[in-house]
């Protein structure tokens, strides 16, 4: 396999040809803020969080789908990127109704440490309060609309390491939303398996345990990593 | 089926011709304005008349002066009649010997049509759209013949890099390049998709085409599968288009049965599919890597590139997408040489570009010009300028995705790169134009709620920004924004179009950039309104007291 | 250099960042050496003072009450701050906006299922307008610095107001 050499904020790394800018940011340590990548499944590149700036491009690229390349000059954290992605975390705050106080996750959220990150004191666009609903039917979890980034981890996940597919998309643009089977309660879904991998999968409180109060949901963001890890090479590590 | 064969249909097909011919107009245009019951007179008419041994009336495709329709052209004199009522019918067959008529009488040498210079369209409104014979006596499935038997896949790549084509989808990337690499590609099979998911509002170019004259899109196609290397083709329509999907679905039996597409094409070794996959309607499938995935059966989403679909398309194998127009040309540029294509329009953008023109202009209609036409020649010497005397005020080009280039600038030529500069796009060649009356911060509006209702939801600065950005133009609108909104209006477009996923959410903003470029101060004329009562926002007027 | 004029508003808010100020303990003590507090529920003062050097304004805007007192403040106050999730982002106090405007909810709080003397309560000059839309501080008024939190933890308030009293 090859090596590349490539330049990340001025620091000299190699990584093999396969990796992805993401995958070797994150070896060297350099942090990256990223919401619909989680390893273990596809990456798609939604969220526009890791977008970097590579030398020679015109365009922004995403870096969970780059590729690294020979003599790649990467730059991660520009003042035009700081602000972008400050943006992004402002524009999915105001989207839907994140209401950490009266959250499960409060405390353990993926898009609350985004926030912080990312430098959001406060959102300067309109709050858009959509009226979203929760569904509790099933057994034992539950999906509250109010919470959802659409980042579809949990859709991926369901898809790729469950084999299940309950999840998807239905609707587009900002009446987009996640449905079970064919948009049936969950709790009435014939394709789910109750694994749960959803709920871990899940950045924010979008997808609970039933029974979690406030800041009560704490999610194992390494499962699907060592679920994968564990199927494909074997190896029972996290 | 060989070449004398095909050419023997065409000669049956004018020696069945009768000495005069009505072309009644049935293009989607005409036929909504009524040009069924005009057929329909005109036949009964002709019957009534006694002379129906030597008159025949033929649907044929677009007539092009959209707005004048239900349209009849008469051979052989090409007389042409606008407005036609079925009423009007006796006095048209009237007209074949020179009697007075009742219909209102069309100039066909007016500059609407003179100025014009037709390649897509070249067969449009005299080939009827149904019948193959008839696109055969006007040449068709000729080039592909050519093709199969004189030329190999690499010298077909050659020619159509030679004549400098460029996508007419609106991003103009050279066509031969995007042929040569699928053809250099060593995976099969391959496919060939052609892009017919036409949605901007006011673009009805790509349905012209299809409705007047889908054969040439079905032979470039299938020359470009000889090219590349691919069996099966993919013809993507807009579901919004049942005329255009009826004619297709038509002319793929019909040549089929003729051997013109299927197995042995020309009893060569090349075997050629079409098939029509109907979109659902959504204006997101008209990126490609979305409409590859609507193919397939899937959610209509796109996803980040590179991998070109040219490498990993349709069901990850390579796969060449087109855009309608741009097969249109293909025949063409085969028949009559990569040269002759080549010497038509500008230095970087040849041929000839097909416009849907609209909006406020005395002459809304389909209109092919040369590449590097002033815009000022379509808008006013083709157009006619905007009607009862108003001055035109704006054209907007590339639909959604494109801007608004002031009337100050209508001497530009029109080629991809100087659109471009103007901060608008060539587009697929929607074009709008807009007088005195109009209220550019309202079109900025229309089309960013257009880009918000059709973005698919994947990315977060398209799905979320769009939404915002419709919301700070509804205040500004609304007089209830301050110069702090507008230059948060002007941040969030500049994230937009450089985070987002996609061509919808990264061209999104362009409308508004554009109008702020040339009209900004009607944006700033709306900043200084006061609040209606019982609605306070709060901002500007509480930064007011903040300041006393 | 006097002392520091301090001033704290509750709006639509559940006075929950007034408990977590009282949390500060000890630091009250101290901080009561460094500022006079012209205005706050915490002490008896009426009308809002002129010449304030720091509000920590508790709570969204959810009536017009709230937004008069909001742009008073501004109006007499160098340095204003949203204080707590309420004011920084709306919070559970804008829940209701996405039943609709302020009728909606009054005739879902007032009337629907009310057993006792069911009606929307109005009384002009006494009981504030709600607005239809309840908006976090910052959409009201510019809005200087902000303490998140649910309520914001004593330890934050703290630091924000010694680093406050540090640079002024």
């Amino acid at each position: 396999m090859a090596v590349k050499t490539l330049r990340i904020d001025g620091r000299l790394i190699s990584a093999h040809e396969d990796q992805t800018v993401l995958d070797v940011a994150r070896e060297a340590g350099i942090p990256l803020p990223t919401l619909c990548h989680l390893d273990g499944v596809a990456a798609v590149a939604a969220c526009r969080l890791c977008l970097v700036e590579v030398a020679g491009s015109a365009k922004l690229q995403p870096a969970c789908t780059t590729k690294v390349a020979e003599g790649m000059v990467v730059q991660t954290a520009t003042d035009r990127l700081k602000s972008y992605r400050k943006m992004i975390v402002e524009l999915l705050l105001a989207e839907k109704n994140h209401v950490c106080s009266v959250c499960v996750s409060n405390g353990h959220c993926e898009l609350q440490d985004l926030a912080v990150n990312v430098g959001v004191d406060h959102v300067r666009y309109d709050y858009l309060h959509p009226d979203c609903h929760v569904d509790i039917s099933h057994e034992r979890f539950g999906i509250d609309h109010n919470r959802c980034v659409l980042c579809t981890r949990c859709v991926r996940t369901c898809d790729q390491v469950e084999g299940a597919h309950t999840w998807d998309v239905a609707g587009r643009g900002h009446k987009a939303w996640i449905i079970s089977d064919m948009a049936q309660p969950w709790g009435a879904s014939e394709s789910c398996t109750s694994c749960g991998k959803c709920v871990q999968a899940c950045p924010t409180g979008a997808i609970f345990h039933k029974g979690a109060s406030v800041g009560e949901m704490r999610k194992d963001r390494d499962l699907i990593r060592f679920v994968v890890t564990a199927r494909e090479k074997k190896q029972w590590v996290v | 089926m060989d070449l004398d064969d095909l050419i023997e249909i065409g000669e049956q097909e004018i020696l069945s011709r009768k000495a005069y011919r009505f072309r009644v107009c049935a293009a989607a245009g005409c036929l909504s304005a009524g040009g069924a019951d005009v057929r329909r007179a005109i036949e009964e008419a002709v019957k009534a008349s006694g002379r129906a041994g030597e008159v025949e009336v033929s649907s044929v495709g677009c007539l092009r002066a959209c707005g004048e329709g239900p349209l009849v052209q008469i051979d052989p004199s090409g007389d042409l009649y606008e407005r036609v009522t079925a009423a009007q019918a006796p006095s048209l067959v009237g007209a074949i010997d020179g009697r007075p008529c009742e219909a209102r009488v069309g100039d066909p040498s007016r500059p609407f049509f003179s100025r014009q210079q037709s390649i897509v369209l070249e067969n449009c409104g005299l080939v009827e759209p149904e019948r193959i014979e008839s696109a055969i006596a006007a040449g068709a499935y000729q080039s592909l013949f050519k093709c199969l038997h004189e030329l190999t896949p690499a010298r077909v790549v050659d020619e159509v890099v030679a004549s400098g084509l460029r996508g007419r989808g609106g991003a103009g990337y050279p066509t031969g390049v995007k042929w040569g690499m699928v053809a250099k590609m060593p995976k099969a099979p391959k496919y060939v998709v052609c892009n017919a998911d036409e949605g901007d509002p006011g673009a009805f170019m790509d349905r012209s085409v299809l409705e007047s004259d889908p054969h040439r899109v079905l032979e470039g196609m299938a020359i470009a599968g000889y090219a590349v290397g691919a069996q099966q083709g993919y013809i993507f329509v807009r579901g919004e288009y049942p005329l255009a999907i009826r004619r297709l679905d038509v002319g793929i039996r019909q040549a089929k049965r003729l051997g013109l597409l299927g197995s042995q094409i020309f009893e060569s070794s090349f075997d050629f599919k079409i098939d029509i996959r109907i979109g659902a309607g959504a204006f997101v499938c008209g990126e490609e890597t979305a409409l590859i995935r609507s193919i397939e059966g899937r959610r209509g989403v796109p996803r980040t590139r590179p991998p070109y679909p040219a490498e990993m398309g349709l069901w990850d194998q390579p796969t060449l997408i087109n855009n309608v127009e741009t097969f249109a040309n293909v025949p063409a540029i085969l028949r009559e040489g990569a040269d002759w294509f080549a010497a038509i329009g500008t230095e970087h953008s040849k041929g000839t570009k097909v416009f849907a023109l609209a909006g406020n202009v005395r002459n809304t209609g389909l209109v092919e010009v040369p590449m590097g036409t002033p815009l000022r020649e379509i808008v006013e010497t083709i157009g006619g300028g905007a009607p009862d005397g108003r001055r035109i005020k704006a054209v907007q080009t590339g639909g959604p995705s494109g801007g608004c280039i002031p009337a100050s600038l209508l001497d530009t030529p029109v080629d991809y790169e100087s659109l471009v500069r103007l901060g608008s796009i060539m587009g697929s060649g929607g074009m709008i134009v807009m007088d005195e009356t109009t209220d550019m911060v309202n079109v900025a509006k229309f089309f960013m709620g257009f880009c918000m209702d059709e973005s698919c939801g994947k990315c977060v600065p398209c799905r979320a920004g769009t939404v915002q950005l419709h919301r700070l133009l509804e205040r500004i609108n609304a007089r209830q924004a301050d110069a702090a909104d507008l230059s948060k209006l002007e941040e969030l477009c500049e994230m937009v179009k450089h985070a987002s996923l996609c061509g919808l959410g990264q061209s999104a903003p362009n409308p508004v950039l554009s109008t702020l470029r040339y009209f900004r101060q009607e944006y700033e004329a709306r900043l200084e309104g006061t609040t209606p009562p019982g609605e306070p926002t709060g901002l500007d007027e509480a930064a007011q007291e903040a300041t006393v | 250099m006097g002392r520091l004029r301090l001033a704290t508003i509750w709006l639509g808010g559940c006075s929950g960042c007034h408990m977590s100020f009282l949390d500060i303990d000890e630091f009250l003590i101290d901080l009561a050496g460094l500022v006079d507090v012209v205005y706050s529920p915490l002490v008896d003062t009426k009308v809002y003072p002129k010449d304030v050097d720091v509000v920590l304004i508790e709570g969204a805007a959810a009536s017009e009450e709230h937004i008069d007192l909001a742009r008073l403040a501004r109006k007499n106050t160098k340095k204003v701050v949203a204080f707590g999730d309420c004011a920084v982002t709306g919070n559970v106090t804008a829940m209701r906006n996405h039943l609709g405007p302020a009728l909606v909810v009054l005739e879902r709080a007032y009337l629907r299922d009310v057993d006792v003397r069911p009606g929307i309560p109005c009384e002009p000059g006494i009981v504030p307008v709600l607005l239809d839309r309840v908006r976090p501080l910052h959409e009201v008024i510019p809005v200087d610095g902000f303490i998140p939190g649910c309520p914001p933890p004593a330890k934050r308030i703290k630091e924000y107001l010694e680093s406050t009293l540090a640079n002024r």
